[in-house]
């Protein structure tokens, strides 16, 4: 089975773990992903905030490049790459105007719609009919499953479901032995980009989502993003002062714990480079 | 200018009609980042469709527009389903292109320019690069000193960017975009 595959920047640098742990899960199960040839980078929240056409022109060279190697099918496990993918998608469809003037830029078509799947869409589609046979562990620990903004949101593009209180993630966690909890912070916003140029608003955001997911008991937070990602783990001295204590709450990808699940090292699933340490119990 | 006209002029840029807000103050009591901000997203709403000049003025001045972190949420339950951050994506690109941007906002400006200008070089984002371009233009020179090296032992941080190879074609997409990068 073959896969196209935009890795973003996030998972060649500060989310390194999670491409480790997704492109090991894959390869045990037998799924090729083929990375987009030389991709950039999407343009995330800066060029979305600075400049319209190129908050466009940006990732569709992306699409264009997808479309160019015949894939039809792009997995984007980055949330914010992907929904600014879609968004991108879906801003050339209802604009053909700038859809001719970025292709002509680009000297490449933008014709074929092709399918972007977030990682949670991925993993239910290609991981969940196969996870009996796959996991060898069951995680028996309570967890917090945390989706954050861009999978869920704007509902009127991405067509989430139940996008106040989404369950795709809490139901793969559950089929793996873990137990979520029920909880009220699911896709409240994680402070996104301003962990550098507003620390203190995302130690403020960042930690009510910690404090509640300490507060109904879970033993982790389980995250499908590099933002949110590195927003509740790297920034935790910014939410511990916010909180006026230490929480030591460990934040994991969903495909991390995929990854422990079917029996993989830690290592492979790349828990030592993480912030907080990583110690939770797998039972076999 | 009175304002009749700028709902009128983000109905033609961006198909977004700010008059059918009814102020529910939904988008408000939804918006993570309100209690930070000067006006909130519900005023805003208001001043766009009764404002006049000094009231626009005041919007492109504001520190709203910049700390909306289009986290969607105002829009996905606006009863209305007027789409905000889409009218915050135009204010800020005027508020910039009109030399308006909020004096305690220009730390996040900086830091978008920042980002933009190491993708702009590079094709992709080079934390390093960025982190360094960011303490030039915000003169912050002693911030996350100490996450850094963490992040470096960690295999977070590249030393050397990673270079995209159809920059030609790439930098065609930038061509009379972006000034003061």
């Amino acid at each position: 089975m073959k896969i196209g595959f935009y890795p973003g920047c996030s998972l060649t640098g500060s989310s390194r773990e999670y491409n480790e742990s997704l492109l090991s899960i894959s390869k045990v199960a037998g799924i090729e992903l083929c990375e987009v040839h030389d991709w950039n980078c999407c343009g995330a929240t800066a060029a979305h905030n600075l400049n319209k056409e190129l908050s466009i022109s940006l990732p569709a060279r992306n699409l264009a490049l997808a479309e160019n190697d015949g894939i039809e099918e792009l997995v984007v496990p980055c949330a914010a790459c992907y929904n600014r993918l879609v968004m991108t998608q879906h801003e050339l469809n209802e604009n053909k105007d700038m859809k001719k003037r970025i292709s002509e830029k680009l000297q490449l078509p933008l014709e074929k719609g092709l399918r972007i799947l977030n990682v949670l869409q991925f993993l239910e589609k290609y991981f969940v009919p196969q996870l009996d046979q796959l996991v060898k562990k069951s995680l028996g620990f309570d967890v917090a499953c945390y989706y954050g903004c861009l999978l869920v949101r704007p509902q009127k593009v991405l067509h989430a479901e139940r996008f106040e209180d989404p369950m795709t993630m809490d139901v793969i966690m559950q089929k793996i032995g873990a137990t979520p909890v029920d909880w009220s912070f699911k896709t409240e916003c994680c402070g996104a980009g301003f962990s550098v140029s507003k620390t203190e608003v995302v130690g403020e955001l960042s930690g009510k989502i910690v404090r509640d997911a300490v507060n109904r008991g879970a033993k982790a937070l389980v995250v499908a993003c590099p933002m949110c990602h590195s927003n509740l783990d790297m920034r935790r001295s910014a939410i511990d002062s916010f909180l006026k204590k230490k929480v030591d709450i460990p934040v994991i990808y969903i495909t991390q714990a995929i990854a422990l699940a079917m029996g993989l090292t830690p290592r492979q699933a790349g828990i030592q480079r993480h912030f907080v340490p990583v110690n939770l119990p797998v039972n076999s | 200018m009175i304002t009749e006209e700028l709902s009128h002029k983000i109905r033609e840029k961006t198909g977004v009609n700010v008059r059918e807000c009814y102020q529910c103050g939904k988008c408000t009591a939804g918006c993570p980042v309100a209690e930070w901000m000067d006006l909130r997203p519900s005023v805003v709403m208001h001043l766009l469709q009764s404002g006049n000049a000094e009231e626009e003025e005041q919007i492109l001045r504001s520190k709203t527009i910049w700390l909306c972190l289009t986290c969607e949420t105002c829009y996905s339950r606006c009863p209305m389903e007027i789409d905000i951050p889409k009218v915050m994506d135009y204010l800020r690109v005027r508020s910039l292109t009109e030399g308006k941007v909020n004096r305690e906002s220009r730390r996040i400006v900086a830091f978008h320019k920042a980002f933009l200008n190491t993708i702009k070089r590079n094709g992709r984002l080079h934390e390093m690069g960025l982190i360094i371009d960011y303490k030039m233009r915000s003169w912050n020179l002693f911030q996350d000193i100490t996450i850094a090296p963490e992040m470096f032992a960690k295999g977070k941080l590249h030393i050397l960017p990673e270079q995209i190879k159809g920059k030609k074609q790439y930098a065609r997409l930038f061509k009379k975009q972006v000034k003061n990068t």
